[in-house]
């Protein structure tokens, strides 16, 4: 089979991007390199424009290394989307520390990392993908150098990561030794023709663990709450959303679509690993009093409840996966946003001085609270239907989980409204409005409109994404 | 052309005052006259679409039978185990929701209107008039609703737009409890509504109107007689709480605290008919259930009578209205319980012009006195508010029923249905019912319009955007009734359930009930005009001391309500508490406790030492092993080291 390279082209049109930004910030005079925020947003939208057109086109690259559906497409939106409207809600942010083409070049390049990695069909591409993601995060993370927190949380990140990687390579590698191939289609006709060994149950251990640490699953989230918190606010954002997304595309693929011959094997792993997830996630954010470490840790159980969809490895889970992973964008996104800018005008990320938010500025106490709402799952907001979309699809056979959901969903509640109590009910005790930025501005009223649309007509969406589930298992 | 468009774009009419809505809540709110604009102009072109469309659909009889629906699907759910859910938002037209979409439309439209003169310089005007755009928007809804699961959504939003009109003069205590006890007694109804419609849905698997009708026609094929008496009772206890019969009729002479073009729009036109609308709509549930048909009608009568009677003691002219529309809704609905859905629609919409008539006048009344309600402080207003006295008189003869005034003809019709449909209790107290109406009503309007001027009273003829309102709905009052006489019933022909009705011209009923009104408006004018002192009024109530006591105090039945409150829900509630503070709170405390402590707990890992971290992972890997290793098929393999 020939190789046609027009298959990577938004591969190739993220890197022109990524560099573009980098040489940009060389020419233009330190004074006016706030306009590269507006570059990479700009830049990021086309590309979603070229992705949306290219919708439909599937096909194998290089005997299945590389593997371009719709699949992989809706997941690059995804990233996409999520870099645009992160990069929108922090130029403000990037610009009080300086340094902006290294920042915005390096979270596009992190975004190619996503996007390689939603792509891949062989572990080798996987790990690059994986690796450019992971060190384009290690530096985002200790962006602000001079402070120690920052630069205290990119080493564990550094170090943490690293094992995970050694982990994560140490199960594929027992998997190529095991299969003699690296292609995952190939790997899984082989699997599934031997009988299991130890060997393989080892591999999957490792894979699990390895990939485990990229969504913050309990207990290899011990990082996460860490690293959120040091890092730069906006970069906390798009590691919760766009790192997390970007390992679910390659368990999904690892799992589902490499290792299916051995379900019986991993199902029951997962969905403990899930409860797991969800219960501590939920648990712990309770006494949490810093928004950042509060939302990290519900990050952690909103990764519990994702990794349900991957219980039954059926084309619904996968449908389930990818709109929560979806709605969680908006939701994250904007929870984030408005933790980076009130930190930005207050200095501050303690929750208790969030108190009378909703006089101060309606706008962020409003999407805040609908970002909460959404993560705890009330109806008619999108966190609500994808949920049900998780849920739905472990009724028969896991109803345990389903009731651990359920209860956990509950718990999350109080300290999700705890937040909203502290907005609305409490006194300010500065009360001099904020008044919003209109970049950020526009990304908060994206995000809470989106996570409305979908709450309440989630048809669309949820057609789009069965479509990219579907084709999910044509190759 | 213009009217095919309307047709297919009757999804604007609910949708453009919802856009008003949203328009003034975010962008004009500081600017009142622009909102009010937006409101009036939005609900205006509303009308004009739906004339068109309601044109459209009287022009071609086929609309009849085969109703115009279009639908887009809303969301669809598939659960293991259970059939598909579908849902759909969308909109059906036929000569019930065509007409009832014009009424409203139009009724809006210009109590929007009357309103801007009314809540001048009122603070929270803007707020007024995007309430008012939120109601229109989900009356509208509601009206052209293609499934029960769409109506119920308009059903409750409506209410909760009566809770904050009710409830709009925020600083009056007894405002705020007027909006919280419509809300409570609303909501009590609605959970039954819920119920029924839930059961229609488990059963017939679906909340769409058209198929329900066509299964429904042979439910024995889903379910049993008994259940689908269950689900028409359940779903019959809605209406009863919204549109205000008896017992749940309490709330309705509370919500006079709202404003009063609330109370002409929402609490006299069209919301509080919301329920008649339903039964309307779904007739073809009630008609398999004669017993269900039987309490329709049983509770219309009574409280057409009960709330009558309670109409001639009371002092404050709004809540005669108030009472005055409890009656006449029941008279609505003893129609519909007869089955006889043409009287009691064209009753509906009769009632929709005299009442909000009355209820406009009596606020053209109230705002020139200053708000002063009680009708014995009134008197000789007709020389100060012409135009108000006159358009109300018109309004009072049209409930009366005299001819050729609009109330007549569809009064008159009710009692021929009762009448030809053997109910002669029920026609007997509805006849009696008509008789007490004329006699409440013209005690009124005597009272306050007529007779000696009270000194105290300086009023004044209101704006004219007050007064054209009062004259369009008093045109409306006399000629909207002459569509359904029964010489040339044409309201008979398009709206039905079945086939259309041809029954003799009852000219002994017709004749009766003309004696009635004007044995009842002679009643009261000797009591009240021609005797200026009244002694004769006083001296009645003396005689009927104990009754009149009674009827003045509504027959006690807001104090039976809080008796029972207090004693028995209390009570109850006062045992709940104990064992809520000492079981279920031990219980979410302990809970709370255990997550808060098992919280803290699992804080102590999160040491912030890296050697802590690589440690709990390297267990976790080691802990995911042993998992695998002792669960699922490989169990086995891996303690036997491979080998099968």
């Amino acid at each position: 089979m020939p190789f046609d390279p027009s298959a990577l082209t938004l591969e190739m049109l993220t890197a022109v991007l990524g560099l573009g930004v980098l040489i940009l910030g060389l020419i233009v005079p330190k004074g006016s390199r706030h306009g590269l925020g507006w570059v990479s947003f700009l830049g990021l939208l086309g590309i979603i424009g070229v992705a949306v057109a290219l919708w439909g086109d599937n096909r194998e690259l290089l005997d299945g290394m590389y593997l371009v559906d719709n699949y992989a497409l809706f997941w690059k939106i995804t990233f996409l989307l999520s870099a645009a409207l992160v990069i929108l809600g922090c130029m403000r942010y990037v610009d009080s520390i300086g340094d902006q083409a290294e920042y915005y070049s390096i979270t596009i390049f992190a975004t190619l990392g996503m996007m390689v990695m939603a792509s891949a069909g062989d572990f080798i591409t996987l790990y690059l993908g994986l690796e450019l993601m992971t060190i384009s995060f290690i530096i985002l993370v200790c962006f602000r150098k001079l402070e120690a927190k920052s630069v205290e949380s990119g080493i564990k990140y550094i170090l943490l990561a690293g094992m995970s990687s050694a982990v994560l390579l140490y199960g594929l590698s027992l998997l190529y030794g095991l299969t003699g191939s690296v292609i995952m289609l190939d790997v899984s006709r082989i699997v599934a023709m031997q009988p299991v060994s130890p060997a393989l149950v080892l591999a999957v251990v490792m894979l699990v663990a390895g990939l485990g640490f990229k969504i913050s699953a309990v207990p290899f989230h011990m990082w996460s709450p860490d690293v959120y918190e040091g890092a730069p606010t906006p970069v906390t954002a798009f590691l919760a959303v766009g790192s997390k997304a970007a390992s679910f595309a390659i368990l999904l693929r690892l799992f589902i679509a490499g290792l299916p011959g051995i379900w019986e094997n991993w199902a029951m792993v997962i969905a403990i690993l899930a409860a797991v997830t969800i219960i501590v996630g939920n648990l712990v954010a309770i006494p949490q009093t810093n928004i950042k470490r509060l939302l990290a840790y519900s990050s952690i159980a909103q990764a519990g409840y994702i990794m349900v969809g991957l219980v039954t490895a059926t084309e619904a889970g996968i449908k389930g996966v990818m709109f929560y992973a979806f709605l969680y964008v908006f939701a994250t996104v904007g929870a984030f946003t408005v933790a980076a800018y009130f930190y930005n005008i207050t200095g501050s990320d303690e929750l208790k001085d969030y108190a009378g938010l909703s006089q101060r500025s309606p706008l962020m106490a409003a999407v805040m609270l609908v970002a909460m709402l959404s993560m705890a799952g009330i109806p008619p907001l999108a966190g609500f239907v994808g949920k049900f979309y998780l849920f739905k699809t472990i009724v028969d056979g896991y109803l345990w989980l389903v009731f651990i959901g359920l209860i956990m969903s509950m718990v999350s509640v109080y300290y999700y409204l705890r937040v909203a109590l502290v907005m609305y009910r409490d006194e300010p005790i500065d009360a001099t409005p904020i008044s919003v930025s209109s970049p950020v501005a526009v990304t908060l009223i994206v995000t809470m409109i989106a996570t409305l649309i979908i709450g309440v007509y989630p048809g669309p969406l949820s057609e789009v994404v069965n479509n990219a589930a579907h084709t999910f298992f044509l190759h | 052309m213009l009217v095919e468009f309307a047709m297919q774009h009757a999804w604007l009419v609910p949708l453009l005052p919802a856009c008003a809505f949203v328009v003034i809540v975010f962008l004009t709110r500081p600017w009142q006259k622009l909102s009010a604009i937006v409101a009036v102009g939005s609900m205006a072109m509303s009308c004009v679409i739906a004339t068109l469309a309601a044109y459209g659909i009287f022009t071609n009889h086929e609309y009849i039978e085969k109703p115009l629906v279009y639908a887009t699907r809303w969301f669809s759910l598939g659960l293991p185990g259970m059939p598909d859910l579908l849902v759909e938002v969308g909109v059906q037209l036929d000569p019930v929701s065509a007409m009832m979409m014009f009424m409203v439309s139009f009724i809006a439209t210009f109590i929007y209107l009357y309103s801007i003169g009314y809540m001048e310089g009122e603070e929270g005007f803007s707020v007024f008039f995007s309430y008012l755009s939120l109601f229109g928007a989900s009356m509208l809804l509601l009206v052209i609703s293609s499934n029960l699961l769409q109506m119920f959504i308009a059903w409750e939003l409506v209410g909760l737009c009566s809770y904050l009109l009710i409830g709009f003069y925020t600083h009056k205590v007894s405002a705020r409890e007027a909006a919280k006890k419509a809300f409570v007694t609303c909501r009590i109804a609605d959970f039954g509504l819920l119920l029924g419609l839930l059961s229609l849905q488990i059963i017939f698997g679906t909340l769409n109107l058209v198929e329900l009708s066509d299964k429904i026609a042979h439910f024995e094929e889903y379910t049993t007689f008994g259940m689908i008496t269950l689900i028409a009772v359940l779903v019959f206890i809605g209406p009863i709480g919204k549109s205000g019969q008896f017992p749940l009729h309490v709330w309705l002479p509370d919500a006079m605290e709202g404003p009063t073009p609330v109370s002409a729009l929402i609490h006299a036109a069209t919301m509080v008919v919301a329920g008649v609308y339903l039964v309307a709509r779904t007739m073809f549930l009630f008609h398999e259930v004669p017993s269900a048909m039987q309490l329709v009608a049983v509770t219309g009568g009574f409280t057409a009578f009960f709330a009558a009677t309670i109409a001639i003691t009371q002092r404050e002219i709004k809540r005669i209205l108030a009472y005055s529309t409890v009656s006449q809704i029941g008279y609505m609905m003893l129609a519909l319980g007869v089955g006889s859905l043409s009287a009691g629609l064209f009753h509906m919409w009769t009632h929709a012009f005299f009442k909000a008539l009355m209820f406009l006048g009596a606020g053209s009344v109230l705002h020139a006195l200053h708000h002063k309600a009680d009708v014995w402080e009134m008197g000789g207003l007709v020389k100060k508010m012409p135009i108000t006295a006159w358009t109300f008189v018109v309004g009072g003869l049209a409930i009366a029923g005299i001819p050729p005034f609009a109330g007549f003809w569809s009064k008159d019709e009710i009692l021929v249905a009762a009448l030809g449909g053997g109910h002669y209790v029920l026609f007997a107290l509805a006849a009696f019912t008509a008789f007490l109406t004329a006699f409440y009503m013209w005690r009124m309007i005597f009272l306050a319009f007529f007779g000696e001027e009270n000194p105290e009273n300086h009023p004044h003829e209101s704006p004219w955007v007050m007064t054209l309102p009062l004259v369009v709905l008093a045109a409306g009052a006399i000629s909207v009734g002459w569509l359904g006489t029964p010489w040339h019933n044409i309201w008979g022909e398009w709206i039905r359930f079945g086939h259309p009705h041809h029954g003799p011209i009852n000219y002994g009923a017709m004749i009766g009930s003309i004696v009635l009104a004007a044995a009842g408006i002679y009643l009261a004018y000797t009591l009240y005009l021609k005797d200026a002192k009244k002694k004769r009024a006083r001296r009645m109530a003396e005689w009927f001391g104990p009754v009149y006591r009674m009827l003045y105090n509504k027959y006690y039945i807001d104090e039976l309500y809080l008796w029972f409150n207090h004693a028995l829900v209390d009570g109850t509630a006062r045992l709940f508490y104990l064992f809520d503070i000492y079981v279920v709170d031990g219980i979410v405390n302990g809970i709370g406790a255990f997550a808060r402590f098992s919280g803290d707990g699992l804080r102590v890992f999160q040491s912030g030492r890296l050697q802590n971290y690589v440690l709990v992972f390297f267990l976790g890997v080691l802990a995911v092993a042993v998992l695998m290793a002792f669960s699922g098929p490989s169990a086995t393999s891996l303690l036997l080291g491979g080998v099968k």
